[in-house]
């Protein structure tokens, strides 16, 4: 039987703003910044009918405050896994995750330490538009008039304001990851989840949304951990982009984008520089090394 | 090679011209079913007159139709039905309200689901109106085991109903509950009784229909009143056009609790609508 004792993320919350526990920190690319999250040999293992299954075999990153951090793999890689462990819905059988907190204040001890963005439709269909958006806020226990007060900019932000009465059905798939996002914002967590979040969406739509992202993350330059399958996807909007290799998920390589396209960033012009199709191809050889190679486990 | 197949050809397609001229199929439809009813009472009534069919058993709709004025000039009928009436909504709502409480705890909560369902699997199997004899027992002849029995038909029902719709809530929605960290009474309120509500309104339904068998049946042996009790009675004393009034009264009875259903699942579930 495998040790399915859940270890949870711990919450480090520094005391002052020249904590020690900074110092050491500072490591590798995102020196200038002290690291938002570190995971340090995260592991997972299942065991599906009794087999053990390695799902993650051991990842070691840190991630810096504000950085948009974007996780693309070969699909069973495990980084939907990552992300659930890192939003505390599922354990890791071993390593250790430490998110830092912004200061202790009281403000910061109601802030969530994050807030996920789901791949498939998430929003509850019995609650309208703006119930979904305040529904983080509603858990935290604050009333009606100030969550409702308080969703307003994150309803407009994503440009919804005449729907906030509508039901999720009455909304289009693009319409209804909007709800989603505002919800995740208007929660104001420490950071931000998302998983594959437009997947399920059309080209056109996809493309819409991920420019809407890209305008609001550079306002709020809140965190993200953003899970996704589209290299284009990755490359237009990520600083970092983490590519894993194929099941146990590893870290195969990790490629700094945002030296290569500072921000803000323009999409056109970014899909227009010949660096885009040399990053692309880099990305992409070695996710097809990984499909061949885990095609091949499986035959051998 | 012929000409004509040398040319090709050129399939013309035209707007159907059908929806305009004649009734449309549905408007068809609509006629057929008020008709069959329709028809079939007219023929029992040209049978009964013409001596086709014994009218001791299958007495004419005509005269049925008499006896049912006639009984409205009484207090009989109206007392019948309302007193059957108030065992039913009252029985129902004693026995529907805990069955969704109950079913909603049992589907979100492993150590009440533990205890619950095998007291619900041991009981439920059990023909609820074969607990007559016991209620009557322990409550009496008085209202109060009329409410009980109907009550008993219907928790097992909705309890059993809710629990299953709790269960089958997609599971992307708890963990949404989880992420955002809503505590259990918003889980309860907010997302497990919304989820279920298609579930619950199925219970509802399964059971109302239960509840009017059992009431009926229970007012055949253990009461001294009610639409059970005048169908019972009428059959002893072999005034059958009687009986055939309070057939039709259940019938009613029934087709009218299923719509109030029906209702109450449109207005709980605006987003089940489609627009």
């Amino acid at each position: 039987m495998e040790n399915t004792a859940a270890i949870m993320p711990r919450i480090v919350t520094p005391v002052g703003p020249c904590s020690a526990a900074h110092a050491d920190w500072a490591s590798g690319k995102s020196a200038a910044l002290p690291a938002k999250i570190r995971m340090t040999n995260v592991q997972k293992r299942f065991s599906v009918r009794g087999r053990p299954v390695e799902a993650l075999g051991g990842i070691t990153v840190d991630i810096a405050d504000h950085e948009f951090f974007t996780i693309v793999g070969p699909s069973g890689c495990g980084k939907t896994t990552l992300l659930r462990i890192l939003a505390g819905l599922e354990g890791m059988t071993d390593g250790s995750i430490e998110i830092s907190r912004e200061l202790a204040s009281e403000a910061s001890a109601v802030r969530p330490i994050n807030a996920m963005v789901f791949q498939e439709q998430s929003i509850f269909p019995w609650m309208t538009v703006r119930d979904n958006v305040a529904l983080g806020l509603k858990a935290r226990g604050l009333s009606k008039r100030s969550r409702y007060a308080a969703v307003e900019p994150h309803i407009c932000k994503v440009g919804l304001e005449a729907f906030a009465d509508a039901l999720p059905h009455q909304l289009s798939g693009g319409m209804k990851q909007r709800v989603a996002i505002a919800r995740a914002l208007a929660n104001d967590p420490e950071i931000l989840l998302m998983d594959e979040p437009f997947s399920a969406l059309d080209e056109q739509t996809k493309l819409i949304l991920e420019e809407e992202l890209l305008r609001i993350w550079e306002e709020t330059r809140k965190t993200v951990v953003y899970v996704t399958h589209s290299i284009d996807e990755a490359i237009m909007i990520s600083d970092r982009i983490m590519v894993m290799s194929a099941r146990p998920g590893r870290i195969k390589d990790v490629i700094d984008v945002g030296a290569l396209f500072p921000r803000p960033r323009n999409m056109d012009a970014v899909k227009a520089s010949p660096r885009y199709g040399e990053l692309f191809n880099r990305i992409w050889h070695e996710l097809r090394e990984e499909v061949f190679a885990s095609r091949a486990g499986i035959q051998g | 090679m012929s000409m004509q197949e040398a040319r090709g050809q050129v399939v013309i397609m035209q707007p159907e011209l059908g929806g305009t001229r004649g009734p449309s199929r549905r408007q068809l439809e609509r006629v057929l079913s008020v008709g069959s009813p329709v028809a079939l009472l007219a023929m029992w009534e040209g049978a009964a007159w013409l001596g086709k069919i014994d009218t001791r058993f299958f007495p004419a709709p005509s005269g049925i139709f008499q006896e049912f004025l006639t009984l409205l000039q009484g207090t009989e009928l109206l007392r019948d039905v309302g007193v059957t009436l108030s065992r039913l909504a009252i029985g129902f709502l004693i026995g529907a309200i805990p069955g969704i409480l109950i079913g909603l705890a049992v589907g979100l909560f492993g150590p009440v689901r533990a205890i619950v369902s095998p007291l619900v699997d041991a009981i439920f199997p059990i023909p609820k109106i074969a607990i007559l004899p016991l209620f009557l027992m322990i409550f009496g002849l008085g209202e109060t085991s009329k409410y009980a029995i109907v009550a008993v038909a219907v928790i097992f029902l909705v309890l059993i109903n809710t629990a299953s719709g709790v269960r089958n809530i997609d599971r992307i929605f708890l963990d949404v509950a989880r992420n955002y960290n809503a505590g259990r009474m918003m889980v309860f309120w907010d997302i497990a009784l919304p989820g279920a509500l298609p579930s619950i309104l199925t219970g509802l339904k399964l059971g109302m229909g239960i509840a009017l068998v059992v009431i009926i049946s229970a007012e055949f042996v253990g009461a001294q009143s009610g639409i059970g009790y005048m169908i019972w009675s009428s059959w002893q004393t072999l005034q059958v056009e009687k009986m055939y009034v309070g057939l039709m009264v259940i019938s009613v009875v029934g087709f009218v609790a299923a719509m109030v259903l029906t209702l109450l699942e449109r207005v709980l579930m605006p987003w089940k609508r489609g627009d």
